[in-house]
């Protein structure tokens, strides 16, 4: 650790090449808080995404009519608008609908904060488009596959998730890695509305250090890798569910 | 399956059966749903007004004018980034499939950095490290931020153009190139003359999909200070003195904006995509 931090503050005398990450421990811990927020952010959006499309997807086959309504509005409203624009909607103004709290030293906080408020758009954004990937992949699946099902007694329910579902994930797999891809792509909106994520701190750092590129490359490397192990992760559950003669 | 006389109709007919529902579902209803849920919004603030302030409706009918002054900037921006983006990941995908590893190695390597860097990060780059003054040559060039947010944006539509084009000549059966070879072709003539022609159509629907995409995300433009609709919605709020209760119409009135413009866009694309399937 030593090593490194006496490595890099030798890079910047030497050359001006300033990486504050790797030798000044205010910046690393800054740095790595931001980094833990990021990745809370992209797991907390991962698996909330995920779910918000399977629901949805259950939703569009509902029977009643009212629900396949709300769920083709609440597609189409979150696939054709600015992400930007709903952080911005959800934090400013259904926050300011909301009751304000009073904190035990008398400051009045909103009730939600900006982590979870950009939690939950993210979450909206990126499931409006899972509900149409799962919903691609339920289409694909044969009718007779939902018959035997019927016909051995399951319920429509029991159907969903016993056979329509781990059949529909297994074909809607590369689809469902792309648009995870993309959300994690987005998260640095949470930057918009001042969450420490990575973008936010890094972006601290560079306005105390003037050091704009290094943090710049550091960021596209972080970021590359996030997706990389992501789409890494993916590929391999993608193979290790592989069932012989489904899809191709 | 369940209908086996379905394969006596003719083509066309049974095309019409196919994307019927997928064409027409919903989509005025989203708009009057979305226009209801602005409107009651809008009435739940209003109610809650003090009688002195100017009611909702008032404040969006003045602004209006303002507000799509930005909305105008913000789809110049996309058209200029996707032209640039298109001519560039044109080249860039051409690259993609030469047979050629010194050309193909790289363009790989280069599509998959913009492909996989958060746009955000992208811009910021621009924003900062090009210079506001260029010199080339003899020219001198200055480049305000929306220029710079131009440049920002198209490198990822590039990278996305160059993926598309990849895809869409990957589409085409082996059959063809294999057929325009055993005929004589050249390897560029099989490419221009055989493969582009038909490739092309099916690039279609995705290179729309990404103007849409696309257009979302000009509102980045706003975090590194450009003037668009997001900025201007902000400053109106602030000119109506920072009033809690317009935070949401006002928002919700840009929402509304982008429906408007994307929505055409999706449907189209969805059509075109049924029209384009692969069908085999």
């Amino acid at each position: 650790m030593d090593l490194i931090a006496g490595w890099f503050s030798h890079l910047n005398d030497t050359t001006g090449i300033n990486f504050t990450v790797f030798y000044d421990a205010f910046d690393r811990a800054r740095f790595l808080n931001g980094f833990l927020v990021t990745l809370e952010l992209c797991g907390v959006t991962i698996t909330g995404s995920v779910l918000m499309g399977i629901l949805g997807a259950w939703g569009q086959g509902a029977r009643s009519w009212l629900i396949r309504v709300l769920v083709q509005f609440y597609i189409q409203m979150f696939r054709n608008t600015p992400p930007l624009v709903q952080v911005y909607f959800f934090y400013f103004g259904l926050s300011a609908l909301l009751p304000k709290v009073t904190d035990n030293l008398g400051m009045q906080h909103p009730l939600i904060g900006g982590f979870i408020w950009a939690s939950i758009s993210l979450i909206c954004f990126a499931g409006a488009f899972n509900v149409e990937i799962f919903r691609s992949g339920i289409e694909a699946i044969p009718n007779s596959t939902r018959e035997a099902a019927e016909a051995l007694g399951y319920t429509r329910l029991q159907t969903y998730i016993h056979i329509v579902l781990p059949l529909a994930l297994r074909i809607c797999m590369p689809a469902l890695t792309n648009n995870l891809v993309n959300l994690i792509k987005t998260t640095p909106l949470a930057y918009a509305i001042a969450v420490p994520e990575l973008l936010y701190v890094s972006n601290q750092i560079w306005s105390d250090d003037e050091n704009v590129p290094e943090m710049m490359l550091l960021l596209f490397i972080i970021y590359i890798g996030l997706v990389g192990i992501l789409v890494f992760a993916m590929h391999r559950w993608e193979r290790a569910l592989r069932v012989p003669g489904l899809g191709r | 399956m369940s209908k086996p006389f379905a394969v006596l109709l003719p083509l066309p007919e049974i095309l019409h059966h196919h994307s019927a529902p997928a064409r027409f579902r919903l989509s005025l209803r989203h708009g009057a749903a979305l226009l209801g849920l602005l409107l009651l919004v809008s009435v739940a603030a209003n109610a809650a007004d003090a009688p002195a302030q100017a009611g909702v409706f008032t404040v969006l009918a003045r602004w209006t004018p303002l507000l799509l002054s930005g909305f105008a900037l913000n789809i110049l921006i996309s058209v200029m980034s996707m032209s640039v983006g298109t001519i560039l990941g044109a080249f860039l995908g051409l690259a993609l499939i030469s047979p050629n590893r010194v050309l193909s190695a790289p363009a790989w390597g280069v599509t998959q950095f913009f492909r996989n860097a958060p746009w955000l990060v992208l811009l910021f780059f621009m924003i900062f490290l090009l210079p506001y003054h260029m010199q080339i040559g003899p020219f001198t060039f200055t480049a305000p931020d929306w220029v710079k947010a131009v440049i920002g944006l198209a490198l990822p539509v590039m990278a996305n153009v160059a993926e598309i084009v990849r895809g869409g000549v990957q589409s085409i059966p082996n059959g063809q190139w294999e057929a325009s070879e055993s005929l004589g072709f050249t390897r560029r003539q099989q490419l221009w003359q055989i493969i582009l022609p038909q490739a092309l159509r099916r690039m279609i629907p995705p290179w729309m999909n990404l103007y849409a995409i696309l257009t979302t995300s000009t509102t980045l433009a706003s975090i590194v200070g450009v003037n668009d609709v997001v900025t201007l919605a902000a400053q109106v709020l602030s000119a109506e003195g920072s009033r809690p209760d317009l935070l949401a119409p006002i928002y919700g009135y840009v929402l509304v904006m982008f429906f408007i413009y994307i929505y055409p866009i999706a449907w189209a694309t969805r059509r075109l995509e049924t029209k384009y399937q692969v069908r085999n």
